[in-house]
């Protein structure tokens, strides 16, 4: 049954409109402030030390938080879909705590749990020459626990639908379990997991509220892009702050066309 | 001897799989584990292939002990009912995966694959992916790429399974040539009898996690063990309280048998080249004046339709029923040897 077209015409004008105000009117309004004068925000951006630092750091933290959540990503969401052993609901359960749970929760918790006076591990670490709080360990770790189901959540349906029998095949056929994993599985979990991971890096570029409790802030040390952008705009320096915006705006978009170029060579 | 099982057991929770099998089967030739769904036969054969572990027991093949080996020492084939088919590769290299993992020259892999492809008709097909194949075309080239391996025993779980009928019927007949050309010990599990009757050397009856029978097709069918076995095999009716097959009862429009029960014909199908009529017994024949159990039960009788038509009997006509000479009867009575 079709609609009348006029119904239909409002429909698609109300959700065009919805996403209008509320996405691409407020983010193009990043870009006009950012160009307001040519190229003078983004190179005022450029020569700030402590914008630059901001970069390398959420380059590095982003990356290093992907990577960790890779690996244990493909490994928990094996775990989850081709053992059985008890806990398992209840790992399952945890691992969509992260997307529940307050990026600033998530930052105090690692502040009480790792720091280097009361926390558990926090001496022993410190002593042992390593900073978690205030450092870029913890800012990785706090960027890790924000984007951790990301990739499992990509990887573990595909996992479920292809089923084992291929995998039994393969052993059948004389392969053992990394060579199992490396022909048959992975080449077929692929495109999950390299959307997983786009999830992943733009989740961990844009992280705020977790990294902001862990890192402390401090101005070209553990300051990331997102802290820069809100620290320049409370500080008066707007045209900085607009220009750093972009640049994490421009990654995000990247990451979508990226996916949107992949998804439909998945379905081919 | 090629697979010795002993005393294997295995529980899935509290549900029984497997009880005290024992069973061994020979080398060369084409076994079929033989039983309705549920009965444990894809279990059995799992535990061989090695994924699926025993509770208890020993498994053996040719003669080294193999309980514990994971399945990629244990040199079988195994083809699966849906074919796991490793869907990013083409044909060519889902056979040559086994000859790769072996790490075999490039031209030893080619000239393996090539062999094998054209063992299995496929040959043409070599550059497709699984996805461009049909069913039946699937299930050859998982056959193949079990076959290259040169495996000890090659392993077929409910193969044809998913197939169309007709298709079902060629491959049949197909892997039936295919072991007389290629004598691999080969086990595989149906649960459909006519398929076993037909392919098998030998049939393993399988039924509740325990072995009802084992023997030759026609030891099977002309000697059944007890009344699973029988009414498993095909077909069968009850007559004077035993059990039967419809083909081997007399229908005689005239009360001239000892013993013969009379009946109405109350239902009359024809399908194809036979007749099926369904019989309400009325009463018993000459001499015979005591009632058996279940003589009030329907009978129901397999004629060919030419006999049918020279009998003239139709719904509402009066027979009399008897065991064919040499008929095969199994007391339906016989409870089950626990």
């Amino acid at each position: 049954m079709k609609e009348p077209t006029a119904v239909r015409w409002v429909l698609r004008l109300l959700a065009v409109a919805y996403v209008f105000f509320l996405v691409l009117w407020p983010v193009s309004l990043v870009v006009r402030y950012t160009f307001a004068d040519g190229m003078t925000a983004l190179n005022d951006a450029f020569s700030d030390p402590a914008v630059t630092h901001a970069l390398k750091l959420t380059a590095v933290v982003a990356l290093v938080a992907v990577l960790v959540n890779l690996v244990f990503g493909v490994g928990i969401s094996l775990l989850l879909v081709r053992f059985e052993f008890p806990g398992k609901r209840v790992l399952s359960a945890l691992i969509d705590l992260p997307l529940s749970v307050s990026p600033v929760v998530v930052g105090l918790a690692l502040v009480l749990a790792y720091n280097p006076r009361t926390g558990l591990f926090g001496p022993g670490l410190s002593s042992a020459g390593i900073d978690v709080i205030f450092a870029t360990p913890g800012m990785i770790m706090a960027t890790v626990f924000v984007a951790l189901p990301l990739v499992i959540r990509e990887v573990v349906p595909v996992l479920a639908e292809i089923g084992d029998e291929q995998e039994q095949a393969s052993r059948s056929l004389g392969a053992n379990a990394v060579q199992t994993f490396r022909r048959i599985t992975l080449p077929s979990i692929k495109w999950a997991v390299v959307y997983g991971v786009v999830l992943s890096l733009a989740r961990s570029v844009g992280e705020y509220g977790a990294v902001k409790v862990v890192s402390g802030n401090i101005v070209s040390q553990t300051q990331t892009a997102t802290l820069v952008v809100e620290s320049k705009y409370q500080g008066f320096d707007q045209g900085t702050a607009y220009a750093t915006a972009f640049l994490l705006a421009l990654a995000s978009v990247i990451c979508i066309v990226i996916v949107s170029i992949l998804r439909p060579k998945e379905s081919s | 001897m090629s697979i010795e099982i002993k005393d294997v057991n295995k529980l899935f929770g509290d549900f029984v799989a497997l009880q005290d099998v024992t069973l061994t089967i020979p080398t060369g030739q084409l076994t079929a584990l033989l039983g309705p769904s549920g009965g444990g036969k894809s279990t059995l054969l799992r535990i061989v292939a090695g994924l699926e572990s025993a509770d208890s027991g020993t498994v053996l093949i040719e003669g080294k002990e193999a309980t514990h080996l994971p399945p990629q020492k244990r040199n079988v084939g195994f083809v699966f009912q849906h074919y796991a088919a490793f869907k990013h590769m083409t044909v060519a290299k889902n056979v040559a995966y086994g000859l790769e993992i072996r790490k075999r020259s490039k031209a030893d892999v080619k000239k393996r694959v090539d062999e094998l492809l054209e063992l299995v008709h496929l040959s043409q097909f070599s550059h497709r992916l699984p996805s461009q194949l049909s069913g039946g075309q699937r299930q050859r080239m998982a056959l193949a790429r079990a076959l290259a391996v040169e495996p000890t025993v090659l392993l077929l779980d409910e193969p044809f399974g998913a197939l169309d009928a007709k298709v079902r019927k060629e491959l049949r007949d197909w892997l039936r040539r295919l072991h007389d050309e290629v004598h691999v010990t080969t086990v595989f599990v149906t649960h459909d009898q006519e398929e076993a009757l037909e392919v098998a050397d030998e049939i393993v009856v399988i039924n509740d996690g325990r072995i009802e029978q084992i023997g030759s097709p026609d030891d099977l069918y002309d000697a059944p063990a007890n009344d699973f076995v029988m009414s498993f095999l095909g077909p069968v009716t009850t007559l004077r309280g035993e059990l039967i097959r419809p083909h081997d009862i007399d229908v005689l429009t005239h009360a001239d048998v000892l013993g013969a029960v009379q009946g109405e014909v109350v239902r009359s199908l024809r399908v194809g080249f036979e007749v099926r009529l369904t019989v309400r017994p009325t009463g018993v024949g000459v001499l015979h004046e005591v009632a058996a159990p279940g003589d009030e039960q329907e009978v129901n009788v397999v004629l060919t339709r030419a006999h049918a038509s020279e009998l003239g009997v139709d719904v509402g006509s009066t027979v009399w029923l008897s065991p064919n000479r040499g008929a095969r009867r199994v007391s339906a009575m016989t409870p089950k040897t626990a």
